[in-house]
Formats: C-alpha cells, structure tokens, sequence
C-alpha cells in the first residue's frame, strides 16, 4: 500500500515528466489499437468475403487440389449426392453446418457469334446452385456485411442463366448487350485475321446448332455465349449460356476468364449424358472456430467408408488470403516493435532521472531498514503506474478515433476486391487486441522501469546518502 | 536516567579504507571503543577525521575493511544484507544532518514509516505516530508535507521518526549543522527530553560546542584514530 502511494504521489510531483512520458505510450497504445482494429477489420473482411464464396472447406476427390484444376471432368466425385447426404446426417458434422452445397469447375472456350460478333476466349467456370450460392452469400459471423453481392439474377429454375467476370465480357463485347459501364468495345480485328482466342477452325455457333440436346433456347433479349468444353470422355461438347450480368472479379486475370453457371449446365457441358459427377462439395459452417473439427471429422467420415475423398480449407484454397494475413501480421509486429521500444525508452529516460533525484531518498529509506527488494518495486511500481495511465489514456482516445471513423461513412476497396466496400475499425468485442496491447505496454513500461529499479537497489547506503 | 553500564556498541581494531582510483584512503585506523547503552555519546572531531565513517559503521551501513563491529550484541558482519536491513529497521534510528524526509509523505506519514517497515498494526502504528509527533510539538502539522515545514519543524519530524520505534541506537550526524543557533538548541533539549523519556542510546557525529556540552560520553576522534575516550557529568547537569 506504502508502495502505491509513494509510487502514484512521485508521479504527481514530477508532472510534466509523467506527463511527457504517459504521452508516449498513450500514443503508442493509440497507434497499435487504431491499426491493430484495421488489420482485424482486413482479416474478418478478408475471411468474410471467401467464406461466403467458396464456404469453410471444400471436399475433392484425391489428387484434385494438385492436379484436377487442368482437367476437372477427370476428377469428378462419384456419387456426389450420396456424399452429401452422409456429410449432412453426421451427428458431429450436422450441427455445425450451414450449406452443403455441390460445385462443378469447367475449363473451355467461350464463343459470342450474335448479332455480327465474332469473338471467343477461353474461359474458367463454375457450376452452381444459386439458391445454396446466395444462402453462403448472408454468412456474416463477424457483422462485416455482404462482401460478395447476392446473385439475384440467377435462379434455381433458370439453368442457362449465367454470369460472366467483366474483363471476359469485354473481350466478347457483351458490354453493350449487358450496359457494362467504362467498358471500350473491342478493337475491329483486321480482315483475314481470326477472331481472339478463337480456333479458326471451329465455328462454335455451328457446333452448338449440331449438338442435339447441348442447346437450350435463348431466352429473348439476353445476349447468349456458346461454351465448348471436352467432356469426361474427351469429346467436345457446346451448351448456349445466356448472360445476365457481369459479376466483376478483383483479379485481372480471373475477370477476364470467370463465367458463373447453374450446376446442371456446368455438369451437361462436362459430362454430357454421362453420369453427372461434382468436382467439389462445398461446406460453410456457422462458426469459422469449428473448421478445424469439421475438418477432422470429414477426414474420419472419408476414411471410414473408404472415399477417395480430401478436405481443404479457405485458406488453402486461397493462397492469396495466407498472404495479405502474413502481410499485415508482419506490418503490425513491426509496428509493435517500434512502440515497444520507443514507450521502454521513455520510460527508462524517466526512471532514470527519478532514481538520480531521489538516490539521497533511496540512501535514507535503505537506511532506515527497507529492503532492496522494496526499492526494486517502488520504482517497477511506478514505471507500471505511468505505463497503465498511457495505456488506458491511449485507450480511450482510440475508442473515441474508432468512433469517428465508424461512423464517417469512409469506404475504401479492399485486396483482390472489386467494388468498394464500408471502412471499418473493429475495436469493440476485440479483447484480445485491447487487452493485449494494454497488458503489453504495461509490460514494456515494468521492464523498463526494473532497470533503473535495478541500480537503485544496488546503490551503496552511504554512496546514495552523499549523493547531493 | 537508566544506569546500564553495558556497551551497546563494541568496536575491535576496526579500519575502513577507501578506494579512489589507484589512491588507498584510511577513514579509520584500528579503532576499538565501547559505547555505553542509554547514554547521549558524541563522536567529536573536525571535519574529514572520520566522524561519520564511525558512524556508518555503528550504523550497518557500511562494512569496515577490517575488525569487529557488534551493534546491540550482534557482529553485523555476519549478517545478510536483508537481515542486516531488518536488524537496522528495529534497532536503529538515523538523524541526518539534511533531514532527509521522504518529500511525497506527510510528516505524518515520514513518522509511520519505520513502523510500517517492522510490521506494526495499524492501531498501534497510529497511537505511536501521533505520541511521536505529540512529543515533538508537531502534532497539528501532521498532515503538511516536508516542503510546507520550516529547518526545525523538518528536523523535529526527524527525531519522532528516528524514535518512533524505540530503537535501541539512535544516530545523529551533525542533527544541528542545518540550524540557525536558536532552533539548534531548541532541537538538542527535545532529543536530550526524549532521549530520557525513551531510554535510547544516542550517538551524535558533531563539532557543535552547543550539542558537545550536552555529552555524556565524547569520543574524540583525529585522522582516523581515536585520540580521546572521556565521560563527564553533563548527564546530571541536564537530567
């Protein structure tokens, strides 16, 4: 008690000192919450966004995750619907599942032969269930909003319906049909040379008129691609896609090939008369903490009944994502670095001249019978002292920052994004961040003040009591 | 007064010598001397003898380069640092010369201290404070801080602070140095009072012929050596 009071009263009485160094770690406090409140912002984000696209994990068949994307109609899950619905029943699995849903990657050419056009692009697509697609679309366990848009132009019982990514509706010149904004009509080609990307041999028009049954009538006032794929036998194979919006993606290089079609189009186009097969089945769970159960469990179920099945998550399945979190991780260790060294300077600068003001104090009270162990916590205390006050001072100015900000209605467009999206700081409910940076400050204030805490036990009885 | 004849403080051919840089210092040369218990004692000398090595060492806060100290019946140097700072929170009260009042207390928090550091319960840490202070006419400055006192207020909260927990030894070194005439001799009658009243051995470093008057032991000291050991009657002449 005689500690915290000679502590808190020391600190009182060299007021612009303890004031100057508060500052320093308030504004340390302030610097790590506000971006340490951007960076969980960003993760949650991040993890937001490609869980209601892709779910948590995603079951392949083997061998798929490494080499299936070169040919997907290879690597086909067998008796897909049964898998699901074993995934469905689990008692372990059920409860934590949100959408089950089947997905079917196609790699092709896109062909866009009406109305005088007379372009074609190879292109990278995905089969989906657009109700299930829109249901994994409202997940928001971290409040941070819808991410990706709800695709409200597709629909269960439209199956020729599509999408496709903004750069691939470019070069097909489907802006004018779709009124894609800021989007230049392609440059006429030269006479005798073949159309972009096009084989020259191949009129997909013609080929999509021959295959019976690979057609669907298009649907009137929609423009209509052609999609040639080779199917799991390996013969080509044409469906007619009919376009209903660009769904923009923030990789160039993915908006320029990205067509989103209904799951039964996708699995026609692959596997034509075939057995439709799925390349992926997609789980979202209601909490991303039970991914790593969910994981081990599907793992256990796939083993269990020999399924030449495997599990990958998000992440995984994302590099990008691992790599904007090391990113920033390692922007905010940096940047705790620096804080920690500039608050353990101040207050080593400050305990330091404490300790050499009151070294005839620490002579006179070593005299009178306190300990040496006493003297080290009398100033730890009050190097903990000034580190809580600048903490809890850059506490509440960094509640009040994150505030402001939250409510200025900022907006900005995160990595690989393609619209813009609400800026936010996620401060309140982290208490991990606040706590931590708090107790972490407080810490670095404590070490720093045990050394000069250090000297002044040390100091000769007599030696502190000459001092003047 | 008590008439214990018992030495409080033994000294056996005890040296202290300093180091600056290749220079050897000798503080104290083979000094033994035995002060007696519940007497007012001074070490008299002029300045740079030795006086307050002497007193450092009676102290325990200093340790002698060579010879015996025993304080209170205990050879100190046998003693851990820790035991040797709890030996001196219960058995010795200092006098500084510059008060030396830890500045953030009030005097009536400089007075409890020493009783906080031997554990007193708060009840009785109270009751004695306030007797202390009581005892020194303070009584009503208990809540000013050191800088709200004047030199011989400073120095009266000193002495109840050094006798607070009626420690067997109490050291003064030079208590009156810092003093104008007047309310030096105020100060030498209060110790001189309390010194009677709680039958503690002081031990004065000084060469005020004011305070030296008042001695009943003086221990003259030149150059480091003990030069004059000589009792005198100033213990009747003031009791």
């Amino acid at each position: 008690m005689l500690t915290l009071k000679v502590a808190l009263r020391n600190i009182a009485r060299n007021r612009r000192r303890s004031a100057m160094t508060g500052s320093a770690v308030a504004v340390g406090a302030l610097a790590l919450l506000v971006f340490g409140a951007f960076v969980t912002y960003i993760f949650a984000s991040l993890e937001t966004g490609l869980v209601q696209r892709i779910g948590h994990l995603t079951v392949f068949r083997n061998g798929y995750f490494v080499f299936g994307t070169g040919n997907p109609a290879a690597y086909g899950i067998d008796g897909f619907r049964d898998v699901m619905k074993a995934i469905a029943d689990d008692p372990v699995l059920s409860p934590l599942i949100r959408v089950v849903t089947p997905t079917q990657a196609v790699l092709g050419i896109a062909g866009n032969f009406e109305g005088g056009n007379d372009a074609a692009k190879t292109f990278l697509g995905v089969g989906v269930i657009p109700s299930q697609q829109q249901r994994m679309r409202q997940w928001d366990e971290f409040g941070e909003g819808t991410v990706y848009k709800i695709d409200a132009e597709l629909s269960d019982d439209q199956p020729t319906r599509g999408l496709v990514g903004g750069g691939l509706s470019r070069i097909l010149g489907l802006c004018g049909p779709l009124k894609v904004k800021d989007c230049p009509a392609p440059p006429q080609a030269a006479p005798g040379t073949p159309a972009s990307g096009a084989p020259a041999s191949v009129d997909l028009g013609e080929l999509a008129g021959r295959e019976a049954g690979a057609t669907v009538a298009a649907e009137k006032a929609l423009p209509r691609l052609d999609l040639l794929a080779a199917t799991a036998a390996g013969a080509p194979n044409v469906v007619s896609l009919n376009v209903v919006g660009v769904a923009q993606q923030g990789v160039k290089e993915l908006d320029d090939n990205y067509i989103a079609m209904h799951l039964e189009l996708a699995q026609q186009l692959v596997y034509g008369r075939g057995e439709h097969k799925a390349t992926g089945i997609v789980l979202q769970l209601h909490r991303s903490e039970d991914l790593p159960r969910a994981r081990a469990r599907l793992t256990t179920l796939f083993a269990e009944r020999h399924l030449p099945l495997e599990v990958r998550d998000f992440a995984e399945l994302t590099p990008f994502y691992g790599q904007v979190v090391n990113l920033f991780r390692s922007i905010f260790a940096f940047m705790t670095a620096i804080m920690g060294v500039i608050v353990l300077f101040a207050v080593v600068n400050t305990m330091t001249m404490n300790v050499m003001e009151r070294t005839n104090e620490i002579g006179t009270i070593r005299a009178m019978g306190l300990r040496r162990n006493a003297i080290r916590r009398q100033f730890v205390a009050e190097g903990a002292f000034l580190g809580a006050i600048g903490a809890t001072l850059g506490l509440l100015i960094a509640v009040a920052v994150v505030a402001a900000v939250n409510h200025a209605g900022l907006t900005w467009t995160p990595p690989a994004n393609a619209a813009p999206t609400p800026l936010r700081l996620d401060l309140y409910g982290r208490p991990v961040l606040i706590v931590g940076t708090w107790l972490g400050l407080v810490l670095v204030a404590v070490v720093a003040a045990y050394i000069p805490a250090n000297r002044a036990a040390r100091l000769a009885i007599v030696d502190a009591l000459r001092h003047v | 007064m008590h008439n214990d004849s018992t030495a409080v403080v033994r000294l056996d051919d005890v040296s202290r010598t300093y180091r600056a840089g290749d220079i050897e210092v000798a503080a104290l040369k083979g000094i033994s001397m035995e002060v007696p218990r519940h007497r007012f004692s001074m070490v008299v000398g002029p300045s740079g003898s030795g006086k307050t090595t002497l007193l450092n060492l009676i102290g325990c806060i200093d340790a002698p380069t060579a010879g015996r100290v025993e304080v209170c019946g205990e050879r100190v140097a046998s003693l851990s640092d820790n035991a040797l700072s709890d030996f001196r929170a219960r058995n010795i009260g200092f006098i500084f010369q510059s008060f030396n009042l830890v500045p953030v207390l009030s005097a009536y928090e400089n007075v409890e201290y020493p009783l906080l550091l031997v554990g007193t319960p708060a009840a009785e840490r109270r009751r004695r404070t306030l007797e202390m202070l009581e005892a020194v006419g303070l009584s009503r400055q208990s809540r000013q801080r050191p800088n709200e006192l004047s030199g011989g207020q400073k120095q009266r909260v000193a002495i109840a602070r050094a006798l607070v927990k009626r420690p067997q030894i109490v050291l003064a070194d030079e208590p009156t140095a810092n003093l104008d005439s007047r309310t030096g001799a105020a100060i030498i009658d209060l110790m001189h009072q309390v010194q009677g009243d709680f039958h503690t051995t002081f031990i004065f470093s000084t060469h005020d012929p004011q305070l030296i008057s008042h001695a009943e032991e003086i221990f003259s000291i030149r150059d480091g050596e003990l030069v004059e050991h000589r009792t005198t009657g100033a213990a009747h002449a003031h009791a």
